[in-house]
């Protein structure tokens, strides 16, 4: 285990401190009083490194990173996993707004609430296929413009104040899957988006990435599935094809 | 050449104790100074309630100048217009660019011709007059400009990065319920003294992550009540509707909250009649107050401290509490830096009001009234 000490550094020199500890050959890297760097984690590419967060990492936490492990033993600000292409992360917390923007692979795993637009443009290509866990609620426009990758809301924390998203509901998704756990009113699903219940395969899909998360979180997997999932998917594949060429 | 990437977005953070106990600016300088790279040493400001208690009565004109000619003109102008208790330059510490003069002056409003020498002006009279003084100021002399003029409170701002700013106006030695802070990324207007964050008039004061896509609409409509659009930047026009809306309309915050970020007419149709009419009327009423484009805002205002996304969220957020505080930030960690274990920590929704208020023992202490008003 290596520990860096990140109280008061500034996100370049700490990055800078990560890359030079893996290329020391250090694997297991601790950051303590971590407090709003940017970037950790930004294009990393060895699949054995594990980072681990003592405080709450600043904006676009795992950007572009290609295989590394993230934790995060406290809350996440906005832009977790950024274009990230392959790795983990695991929050243990809340995120803030874009969580996975524009992700193209690996894994993301928040154990709380998400802010507005989680996973707006995610994306999937051949066996680049990203999955995102959120143990919370999310805000709005949840999937907007999703392209691909599989999303699963499980809405653990949601009471009568708080609803499990909001309104614009995947708004512009053209591919992937959203699986939510429990209803969702169609009030709040944008025109060109169905609901619709989820096959046998998606459903070995769901267990699977809930057992792990429910491993990740200690929380009891047979209560998280007490609950039937949903699954939200596009209409079409072009949604925009007739927005600004009228005709069939 | 290095590659250097500007990480656009201004940064925004503010604090009040609702309790009225009041601290140094350390802790808004520290919270602010980590979200530094959110600007570009184009801007900071600080706006900062109940730091002179002495002068509770008085309303504090912070007056920036660019030479002596303008302060000459000011003056002269003051002195026909006001009683002035006091006045001096403000306390500053040396800085290595060039700058403008900074004053502060305690005034009260004063009779001319209209009313006898002694009979005194009604507070709604007293705040119309120091608006339409301000106005005039910032108007009509060349090279001067009130960056605030609220009771017991005070904005310090200007060209630098915050930590230059706050070393600048020894804003750490001011003692406040209520802190708010800016550090500007300017995008389309220009990096200048005056038009740094935070803005103000009479109590309010304003500090915004974000752009008003409505300027020019809000500008028109302001203008036909009297508001002057002067210091060449978009947040102003938040200062003056609240003005408008909450000192001569009379809404409450929750429903400014709602004209400034309205629900979209699709969520309107979903609501329940009497909603739907109410957010109607709103929407067509005060149409030309609506703030379009993406925005965070931390409002002062007498007596408390209030929080606005924009309608569909474009910028960030962040609300925590601890006891009788109340905290607003860009990010987490400017919060987390100057507060451990908060009560609680969220991010509020799209065109959500989060509304914090002194209790009223508090407010009696720091204003030496009962009544409530909010400028």
């Amino acid at each position: 285990m290596y520990e860096i000490d990140a109280k008061g550094v500034y996100y370049r020199e700490l990055n800078e401190k990560i890359r030079e500890a893996i290329r020391q050959h250090e694997r297991d890297i601790v950051l303590h009083n971590v407090c709003g760097q940017y970037y950790i984690g930004c294009g990393l590419n060895d699949k054995n490194v594990k980072i681990t967060i003592n405080g709450v990492p600043g904006n676009d936490l795992g950007a572009f990173m290609n295989g590394p492990t993230i934790v995060v033993n406290d809350d996440a600000q906005d832009g977790v996993g950024n274009t990230m292409n392959g790795g983990k992360i695991v929050v243990y917390g809340h995120a803030g707004d874009v969580v996975a923007y524009s992700m193209r692979g690996g894994k993301v795993f928040i154990e709380k609430d998400v802010g507005y637009r989680a996973c707006i443009h995610m994306k999937a290509y051949k066996e680049m296929n990203p999955t995102v866990v959120i143990g919370g609620c999310a805000g709005a426009f949840m999937g907007e413009y999703m392209a691909g990758g599989t999303l699963i809301l499980l809405g653990l924390t949601q009471d009568e104040e708080k609803p499990l998203t909001g309104m614009y509901l995947a708004t512009g998704m053209h591919g992937g899957k959203i699986f939510i756990r429990g209803k969702v009113d169609e009030k709040l699903l944008w025109k060109e988006a169905v609901i619709v219940s989820p096959d046998k395969e998606e459903l070995k899909k769901i267990e699977e990435e809930v057992k792990e998360f429910c491993n990740l979180f200690k929380i009891d997997y047979n209560k998280v599935m007490d609950k039937e999932f949903v699954k939200v998917v596009p209409k079409s594949t072009r949604p925009y094809g007739h927005l600004y060429i009228p005709g069939p | 050449m290095e590659l250097v990437k500007d990480i656009s977005g201004c940064g925004i953070a503010g604090f009040i104790n609702t309790d009225g106990e009041r601290v140094s600016g350390v802790d808004i300088v520290d919270s602010i100074t980590l979200m530094k790279d959110r600007g570009n040493g184009l801007g900071a400001g600080f706006a900062a309630y109940g730091i002179y208690p002495d002068f509770k009565e008085f309303y504090a004109l912070h007056i920036m100048y660019d030479d002596e000619f303008a302060r000459k003109q000011t003056e002269e102008y003051l002195e026909r217009k006001v009683h002035i208790e006091q006045h001096g330059g403000m306390p500053t510490r040396p800085i290595k660019k060039k700058r403008p003069m900074f004053f502060v002056y305690f005034v009260q409003p004063r009779e001319q011709s209209t009313k006898a020498e002694s009979e005194e002006f009604r507070l709604e009279e007293a705040e119309e007059f120091i608006f339409k003084l301000v106005m005039y100021i910032n108007e009509r002399i060349d090279g001067a400009f009130v960056i605030s003029s609220g009771k017991n409170m005070g904005v310090f701002k200007g060209v630098g990065y915050p930590d230059e700013i706050a070393n600048f106006f020894r804003v750490d030695e001011y003692k406040a319920f209520c802190w708010t802070a800016h550090n500007r990324f300017p995008t389309n207007t220009p990096g200048w003294w005056g038009g740094a964050h935070p803005f103000s008039l009479l109590g309010w004061s304003v500090v915004h992550n974000g752009e008003i896509s409505s300027y020019g609409a809000n500008k028109r409509y302001l203008e036909m009540y009297g508001y002057k659009c002067t210091q060449k930047t978009d947040t102003e026009v938040v200062v003056y509707l609240l003005d408008l809306m909450v000192r001569k309309h009379g809404l409450p915050f929750n429903v400014v909250g709602k004209i400034f970020a309205p629900p979209l007419w699709e969520e309107i149709e979903t609501m329940e009649e009497r909603e739907r009419q109410l957010y109607r009327a709103l929407r067509m009423v005060y149409g030309g107050a609506m703030l379009n484009g993406p925005f965070s805002i931390i409002v002062g205002f007498r007596g408390g401290m209030f929080g606005l996304n924009d309608r569909i969220k474009l910028r960030p957020l962040v609300v925590a509490k601890k006891g009788a505080n109340v905290y607003m930030a860009s990010e987490e960690s400017a919060i987390r830096y100057i507060a451990k274990d908060l009560d609680d920590i969220y991010m509020p929704k799209a065109g959500e009001p989060i509304i914090a208020m002194l209790t009223d023992e508090a407010y009696e202490k720091v204003y030496g009234i009962k009544e409530r008003t909010y400028v």
